[in-house]
Order: C-alpha cells, then structure tokens, then sequence
C-alpha cells in the first residue's frame, strides 16, 4: 500500500485523506510494516464501502487487512437505518459468521503430550473435515427450521452440550431476527449434510498450548494459566450460509440498482436496511449466524468426545465463542450521540470492553475475550476488549493473508510442509495436501505484529499467547 | 494444465479464468477450474447428470449464477462435478454436468463456497470469449 496516500495520526492509526471525493470518512489501524504490506486494494475497497449511504462514522480496517470481495477482510462499517442506510452482503461474506469457538482443557501439555499423536488420530476421524465431508446428523427442514430460530440452544435441547456453554457464546448462543422464511429451499438443502461439519480452506481444529501469558489477571479471568492446553474451532455456517449470500448477492446487486443505489462496486450488493429487501437479508443472514453457532456446538460436542476416548477425565469447557463475519445491530456513540447501529464486520471480531453487560459475569471486569486465529504453524492469541475503542467495539480476527493462494501453491508443497511441521512438534491431519500448502504459515502476516498493532492501535489487549500442537485442517 | 482454464492471484480467494470459442463454452471452462480447485488427483467418473434452466439477461450475473448453481447443485447432491454444457436462449440458459457422487475420506482440493462479483467479466476478443471472477474458498 501507498502509505504516501494516507494522513499518520497516531504511530498506529491513519486517515484517507478525503480531498475532493465524495464519500464518508476512512481509517486504517496498524503499524507502518503491516499497512505497507498491504495490497493497494484494501484502500480502494475500504473508499468503496465509505461511498455507501447512511455510513456512520468512519469505514475502517484492522491491523490484519487483506484484499477480499467487496469490504476488504478486516473491514468494519456501520450503517445508520433511520439515515438511509444499508446492509450489504458483500459487508458480510459467503461464509455468515464465520468465528471461533475457544475450549479450555483441565489439562496441561504434559498431561496429552504422551497422547497427543493418538488425540489427533481421533480427532480427524470424529471431526468431519473437508470438501464433501459431510456429518452423521441429519435435519429434515422442520428441524432445520428450529435451528435457525434457536441458534446453539438447540443443539443443547438435543444433548450435544453442556447448559454452562452457552453463556459464552455471543447472544447466549441465538440472535434475535432470524427469518427461516426468508431462506431458499437450496440453502436449506445444501446444510442436510453439512450440521457438525468442520468445512475447508481456512477452517480448522486445533489443540494448542498456552505458551505465554501477557495479562495475569485477564488470563485469570478467562481461566488460562501457562502450559494449559486450550482448542480452538474455526469454521462457520456451511453450505446454508454459502447459499444465502450467494443468493443475496445477485438479488441485492439487483435491488440497489432498482432502488438507485451507485455501487462503486457490484460486491458491495447492497440495499436500504429499511426495504422489504434489506429486511429479507438481515432474517436470512440471522437464520445462517445461529446455524453457524449451533454448528459450532456440535463441532464443541464431537471434539468432548473425542478428547474423552483418549484422555478419559478430560474436560473442556467453552472460553468463547466469537464470530467475525457478522452485521449486528448494537448501539454506539457517535460524534457524542448514541445511535443505533448495524455494524458489518468482514474478517473482524468484535471486542465489547469491560463492564459491557452483554458480557458474562465471570469477564465483565477484563472485557470481552477476542480470539485472533493465527496460521497453524506460529500460533494464536487471546485477547480482551479495551474500553474507549475507537473501532464500534472491533479487533482483528486473524493473522491475515500476506500472500494469495496460487503463489503458496507454487512456493509449498503440502506434504513436505506437514512433514516439517511435524518435525518442529506440529501434528497436521488433512486430506487435502493442496489445502495444506495454501495455508503455509508463510502465506500469512507475522501474528506478533497483527496482536501488537492490534494492542497498540487501543482495539484489544494481548491476554495469552497459544502454540498450536495439533491441527484437523479442512 | 487445461489450456482452455487459468488461474489469477487474488489475496484471500482465487481468481478463475475460463476461455472459449463461443461465451458458453467460456462458461463452461470457467465452471472447469472452479471445480478443478475443489477436486482430489482421481479423476472423477461421469456417471451422474444434473440439469437445470435459469433466466438472466446480464451475462455477468448469468457467469457468477451459473457458476453458484453448480456448486449448490453438486453440494446437495453429493456430485464431484467434471463435464460442463451450456445453451442460451436470449435470457434463458440451459445446464448440464456430468460427475460421480463425493468419495468421502479421499484426497480433496479446497471447498469453493461461492462464486463472486469481484473481478467479475465476460468479454469478446478476436472471436474468443473470456469469462473470469474471484470465487470465495
């Protein structure tokens, strides 16, 4: 990225000029070496989305920005109903919240490492992973139906939980608003197969171990201590979500160019949060979110099981459970007005600060637990919402791409690259070498870089540091 | 490689490029590589057909509807999908693939979860047609 096109206002926080162009404002957070490794496409479609109506406040980007479809990955926006604003699919992505879901083990390293080649054997073969991998629980579309309307709740009426997950799981597991009605028969088709699936690409399952804690008392709070072993479920709401952006993507494309909506680019398919278009979206993308958080309790319920057949006393219990593909509607202050807001995170977690009531108890004084996944071979972060972020209560989600797939294609080759992971004490089990090697750990930013700018930007605090051990990648 | 499919760099997803003498056949080779992202080494068989109609007067939105079709049609049916056909009709086009059902536990590529309208273009050149869009795994 040009960093001669952009205004420095903090060693971690820069504006877009706005000249002569007509749109809202831009911010970017990070440091210098993460905004210059940017490809020159996150700015222009950062300034896209600032072009869109009713946007409140500025169009940002997280330390861990790359270029995506539509809103950048790391793209955060909030949109004003009651000022013509919109909701967008593209603001939101294919893959409808999209998250982490945080166990934390009784257990230490020392406690699985005698077990841990037999741990990840099981956890491949009891975590469906994979293109066309699909799971043993089956819906009809009534059962579906209650999937949708009661999110993670309903995977706990069915025995696969425990009653305590659910008040870590953002919205207690089920947002409000979901409109099954509002979702296509294929959509609803393409998830029969897909409940408790782990799903491919970026997707994973991986034991990790706490290698360093930053915040004593944070990590307290979350219950994390050194040399704990923790895991952490990274997937979303499959094939249902899949099909619900693709098929609002055509139709809002369609809608804002009836409604008169100028999209500087058709990505950003949009239309006013108060049509009968804006509406149906929003029903459908809610319906996808509690599929994604019911599918990552199950995901929850067959990793229990598989740690139990290995490790007979072990137990997990949920840290958190966050999505990053996500519009919200949460209220905001403003330019010292609050307001209500919808908030599009692409490729961005949230991250309430202390004290925020939507927080359980047990975190409501070290704020909210955000999760920054980083690649499987240098390790991810635990952090805490800080109060006074300036991004609507946002962080990075990810240690994000610094390199396309096509050239960790040509520069990895899958199977030599989990053979050296395993010699640096990383298990990887896929059935995808050429997966494998798109998701070189050299493919992605440095994850030290993304948590420190992400600190140092006043997002969130570093909370804990995890080593992966062994990873089920999809 | 196919000669008649390629590939562009895009930093989270991929780009595909189908190329062809005609704008189906371009769709069709497109509907190639996306698939080709997706599939193992074996090469899958042709013993399963799926058809299917679609109305669209925008042949941009007819690639990424045509391209998003197949996967939702593959994907709920269980097909790994591997020959292409396409006919048009003005607004009306007309699909057809051939494949062989999903082998569960073997090598893969990486899901497609969508095609997308980034990058999104068909266009003509000196008689041959390319069709090209970023599509989300």
């Amino acid at each position: 990225m040009d960093l001669h096109l952009l205004k420095q206002l903090t060693p971690y926080c820069w504006d877009l000029p706005l000249g002569n162009e007509k749109r809202g404002p831009v911010r970017l957070y990070g440091s210098e070496p993460l905004l210059a490794s940017m490809d020159d496409k996150v700015l222009e479609q950062i300034a896209n989305v600032a072009r869109l109506p009713g946007l409140a406040g500025a169009a940002m980007t997280m330390p861990d920005a790359h270029w995506g479809y539509g809103f950048p990955i790391g793209g955060v926006a909030a949109f004003d109903a009651e000022e013509g604003g919109i909701i967008s699919a593209g603001g939101v992505g294919f893959d409808i919240s999209c998250g982490i879901r945080c166990l934390r083990a009784n257990l230490d390293i020392a406690d699985i490492a005698p077990h841990l080649q037999r741990l990840a054997d099981q956890l491949f073969r009891d975590i469906p992973a994979g293109v066309g991998e699909e799971g043993d629980i089956r819906l009809d579309e009534d059962e579906l139906d209650r999937v949708m309307r009661q999110g993670a709740g309903w995977a706990l009426k069915r025995g696969y939980g425990e009653a305590e997950d659910l008040a870590c799981i953002e919205e207690h597991g089920c947002v409000a608003g979901a409109a099954p009605a509002q979702v296509s028969p294929l959509a609803k088709k393409r998830q029969r197969g897909e409940m408790g699936t782990l799903g491919s690409g970026n997707h994973y399952l991986e034991v990790q171990v706490v290698e360093k804690i930053h915040d004593p008392a944070a990590a307290a709070a979350f219950g994390l201590h050194e040399g704990q072993v923790v895991v952490s479920i990274h997937c979303g709401s499959r094939g249902l979500g899949h099909q619900i952006g693709t098929d609002y993507l055509v139709s809002l494309a369609k809608a804002a160019s009836r409604l008169g909506i100028r999209l500087p680019d058709r990505e950003l398919a949009c239309a006013p949060i108060h049509s009968p278009e804006g509406q149906a979206y929003l029903g459908a993308m809610n319906a996808a979110i509690n599929v994604a958080l019911a599918n990552r309790q199950l995901l929850t319920h067959l990793t229990r099981q598989a740690f139990a057949r290995v490790i007979p006393d072990s137990r997990l219990e949920t840290l958190y459970d966050v999505s990053h593909n996500t519009c919200k509607v949460e209220t905001h202050e403003v330019e010292g007005r609050k307001r209500r807001l919808h908030i599009h995170r692409k490729g961005a977690t949230r991250a309430f600060p202390p004290g925020h009531p939507s927080l359980p108890e047990r975190y409501r004084e070290a704020g909210q637990p955000v999760i920054i996944g980083g690649s499987m071979g240098t390790g991810s972060y635990v952090l805490a919402g800080l109060a006074g972020n300036p991004a609507y209560a946002s962080a990075s989600h990810g240690a994000g791409r610094a390199m396309s797939r096509n050239q960790a294609l040509k520069r990895w080759h899958g199977r030599e690259l989990i053979d050296e992971l395993k010699h640096r004490g990383i298990l990887i089990r896929t059935r995808s070498m050429r997966g494998a090697a798109e998701e070189a750990p050299g493919a992605y930013k440095d994850v030290d870089l993304v948590a420190e700018a992400t600190e140092r930007a006043g997002l969130a605090k570093r909370v804990a540091f995890l080593r992966p051990k062994a990873c089920v990648k999809g | 490689m196919n000669p008649a499919f390629d590939f562009f760099d895009h930093d989270a997803d991929i780009g595909i490029v189908g190329h062809g003498s005609t704008l189906e056949a371009a769709f069709e080779t497109a509907a190639q590589a996306m698939f080709s992202i997706m599939a193992g080494p074996a090469n899958p068989g042709r013993s399963a057909h799926l058809a299917f109609e679609f109305e669209e007067s925008d042949v941009e939105l007819a690639l990424v509807t045509w391209l998003n079709r197949l996967l939702a049609e593959a994907r709920s049916q269980g097909l790994m999908l591997a020959d292409f056909k396409l006919a048009r009709n003005g607004e009306r086009w007309r699909g057809e693939a051939w494949g062989s059902p999903w082998m569960q536990g073997a090598e893969s590529g990486v899901e497609v979860k969508g095609a997308t309208l980034t990058m999104l273009s068909v266009k003509e050149n000196d008689g041959q047609w390319e069709a090209r869009c970023v599509v989300d795994v």
